[in-house]
């Protein structure tokens, strides 16, 4: 009755209806890989409520005073004002503990999520015309996620965050002709800079967060207006879309994964460490930690730094610093062809249709092959940003297994690559399902005991067609 | 019947799910009022969430389970008669405004001297560069002292070990952070013009590794080397500092130091090169 009421209320004013009528029925096609982006729009739902909470108690300042708190360890110890209220936040505020370190887990799962959905639509060929704009805006949601990212574990000034600023620093000093200005102007003058934390803060809780926002808004929007791409399925067509209503059962299933998400995370948030700062102790200029580790959506970028050759150039007296070309010149490299990957997959394909089947990675297995050889590239690369870690564990010498992984970076994405590329193939020719329509071969006992394969039946064509 | 009892049943889990949640929170509450406990906060919160997670996800899996699926179409393409109707709007307003071609001209020149002028406060986010990055707080007769602020002596350090050095007034200062070590002096092979300015084996470099500028933490006394624990980027300290493992590029700049009468180290000059990795303004 109530319901009724506001309904009515709303319809006078507004005139509403016929639209949320519409957008209430409108169907969703169901199967799990959808639900990966899902996870990470719960997880960013989950990092601004904590991300709120903290920004309160957070204090952006490297003014010096004296620590003072009940951890011991760390008491009577200049620290700067923002490491001393994170360990206030941590060690003195009621549930602020719970709530910095569920938020570091939200981000480092969001960031998971996002990737795991970047390479879910990408072996499924779901960013197909007329889904490039869905792509792009991704993209940028990946490469905005890794700011957020970067820009909060930096902020508690702790000696590991500290450390990676000053990297990003030098990779901004190297690019050519503007490198200087561009680092001074971004962060306020020569490396430490007392401007620096403000900044950041200013860019984690504002900046990039009110750009994720609006590329997840646009993205939400573009996908509600266009559709979800399907599988094939029983009674599925390529111009309509099978699946559940929104109201309710949709919309249950979603609000209950969200708080699943949020149980996942804040559970991790409660039982497992992360980012303990005051064991890296605060940020001093001449002391680095070792080993040193960033998170994982940076492992790649730190790996590709690790393994790249010593090359400087000069041009004409100028220098050109070696962090300009694995710190700049290669990620960004790797982030426009992953942008321009739809349009240039149609163009090598001479594809101007519009798809909304999502494929089986067997049905594009050239794209599957590239897909599988790049995630191998980035896995060896992110194993490279955590040698030191790594040759301690297995007992081995840092420069064996740099020249081991530099093997590796070379050849085992084109092992994958090929495997991947072979496998879809096959499958690709054998049909969906191999094993409830196999090839017939009869075979025929020789005389001398060996046998014979006498008559060959393929998989029927119809099988081809992935109709079960 | 057998349906029935199904959804009984699933009444019931649903049910069970919401009450754990609601023990949960009230668990939270008395976690909260008793002053607090991370895992147990961490532990109930997930309980809670999770409940009404489970419970939700139990109702549209199995309560709703006979929902049927339903096709819908797609949003379609607009045809060509509609796209050429919508080309013709835009087009139509963009003649309207082009006809007027000198206005049209000076809007687009107000427009993009605005734009020039908003950039301008971009000027004020940082100091202007300057020779910040070629000079550090070391001056000709600077003492050297700890990171402690203590004068550094020539007999501070015993053979083959290695101390963090500021300039007296400095300590702490990013840039002219150093590394002073001792090795035997005739183990060293500085170039003829840097050798005087390591009197008896004793050795000042800049503690910021070329490569991205970590601070150089890790001293291999086996080898001689200074080795960046961020990178591995590896320097021989007796051949001047060259890089020789790693992705480090250039030397580290040398301090040229003396030992005073009272025995107190002090440096001669400034580093024999700007510090840290390289930019474009350094000289090749």
């Amino acid at each position: 009755m109530i319901v009724r009421r506001a309904v009515d209320g709303i319809d006078e004013r507004l005139d509403a209806t016929s639209f949320v009528k519409r957008n209430l029925r409108k169907v969703f096609p169901d199967h799990w890989s959808f639900m990966l982006g899902e996870l990470a729009l719960y997880s960013f739902v989950l990092l601004i409520l904590t991300g709120i909470f903290l920004s309160f108690f957070y204090v952006a300042s490297s003014s010096q005073t004296v620590y003072l708190g009940p951890y011991a360890p760390m008491q009577g110890q200049t620290v700067s004002q923002a490491y001393e209220s994170v360990l206030r936040l941590s060690f003195e505020v009621r549930a602020g503990l719970v709530m910095r370190q569920t938020h570091h887990w939200a981000a480092l799962i969001f960031m998971a999520s996002v990737v795991a959905h970047v390479v879910r639509v990408f072996f499924t060929g779901a960013f197909r015309k007329p889904r490039e704009i869905s792509w792009l805006i991704g993209i940028g949601l990946l490469i905005g996620g890794i700011a957020a990212g970067f820009s909060g574990y930096s902020l508690p000034d702790d000696l590991l965050s500290g450390t990676g600023l000053r990297i990003i620093y030098s990779a901004v000093l190297s690019i050519p002709v503007v490198g200087t200005w561009l680092a001074f102007l971004l962060f306020g003058g020569e490396f430490p800079s007392s401007e620096l934390l403000p900044r950041l803060f200013v860019m984690h809780i504002l900046l990039i967060p009110l750009l994720l926002l609006s590329l997840l808004g646009a993205h939400l929007a573009v996908v509600w207006h266009q559709t979800h791409t399907q599988f094939r399925g029983p009674g599925t067509t390529e111009d309509t879309v099978r699946g559940i209503p929104v109201w309710p059962r949709f919309a249950l299933k979603g609000i209950g994964v969200a708080f699943m998400t949020f149980a996942v995370i804040a559970m991790l948030g409660g039982l497992a460490q992360i980012n303990p700062v005051w064991f890296y102790g605060p940020f001093v200029p001449y002391t680095a930690p070792a080993p040193a580790q960033p998170d994982f959506y940076v492992g790649w970028l730190e790996g590709l730094l690790r393994l790249w050759p010593n090359w400087e150039f000069s041009a004409f007296g100028h220098t050109v610093g070696e962090l300009f070309l694995p710190a700049v010149v290669v990620p960004g490299i790797i982030f426009t062809a992953l942008a321009l990957w739809p349009f240039v997959e149609a163009r090598v394909r001479r594809d101007t249709a519009a798809h909304h089947y999502a494929q089986r990675p067997r049905e594009a297995p050239v794209r599957s092959g590239i897909g599988a050889a790049g995630i191998t590239m980035f896995i060896v690369l992110m194993l490279a940003g955590s040698n030191d870690v790594l040759a301690k564990y297995l007992l081995i010498e840092v420069d064996t297994l740099n020249s081991v992984l530099l093997v590796l970076l070379f050849t085992l994405p084109a092992v994958v690559g090929l495997l991947t590329f072979w496998i879809c193939r096959d499958l690709g020719r054998r049909g969906t399902r191999p094993i409830e329509n196999p090839p017939r071969v009869a075979l025929r006992r020789k005389g001398d005991g060996g046998f014979d394969a006498a008559h060959v039946s393929p998989a029927s064509p119809a099988d081809r067609e992935d109709v079960p | 019947m057998s349906e029935r009892r199904d959804t009984r049943g699933a009444e019931r889990w649903i049910a069970i799910c919401f009450a754990v949640s609601i023990l949960a929170a009230l668990g939270l509450f008395a976690v909260y009022a008793a002053g607090g406990q991370t895992q147990a906060e961490g532990a109930l919160l997930a309980l809670a969430l999770g409940g009404i997670g489970a419970g939700l996800l139990l109702w549209a899996k199995r309560l709703m389970a006979d929902i049927p699926h339903e096709t819908q179409p797609r949003h379609r393409p607009p045809g060509p008669d509609e796209l050429e109707s919508a080309a013709a709007a835009i087009e139509g307003g963009v003649d309207e405004i082009r006809r007027r071609r000198f206005l049209t001209r000076m809007l687009l020149g107000a427009a993009g001297a605005l734009g020039l002028a908003a950039l301008f406060p971009l000027r004020s986010l940082g100091q202007a560069p300057g020779d910040s990055l070629f000079v550090t707080d070391w001056t000709p007769g600077a003492r050297l002292v700890t990171a402690d602020g203590e004068l550094v002596t020539a007999d501070t350090l015993e053979t083959n070990s290695f101390t963090t050095v500021f300039p007296e007034g400095f300590v702490g200062s990013a840039d002219s952070q150093a590394v002073l070590i001792r090795v035997e002096p005739d183990q060293l092979q500085l170039p003829p013009d840097r050798a005087a300015g390591a009197p008896g084996g004793l050795v000042v470099y800049s503690k910021i590794c070329t490569h991205a500028g970590c601070p150089l933490g890790l001293y291999l006394a086996a080898t001689q080397e200074l080795r960046c624990p961020c990178h591995q980027s590896t320097f021989n300290v007796l051949d001047g500092a060259k890089p020789v493992y790693g992705p480090a590029p250039r030397p580290l700049p040398q301090l040229p130091i003396e030992i005073g009468d009272d025995g107190v180290l002090h440096a001669t000059g400034d580093f024999t090169e700007p510090v840290g990795p390289s930019f474009w303004d350094m000289p090749s």
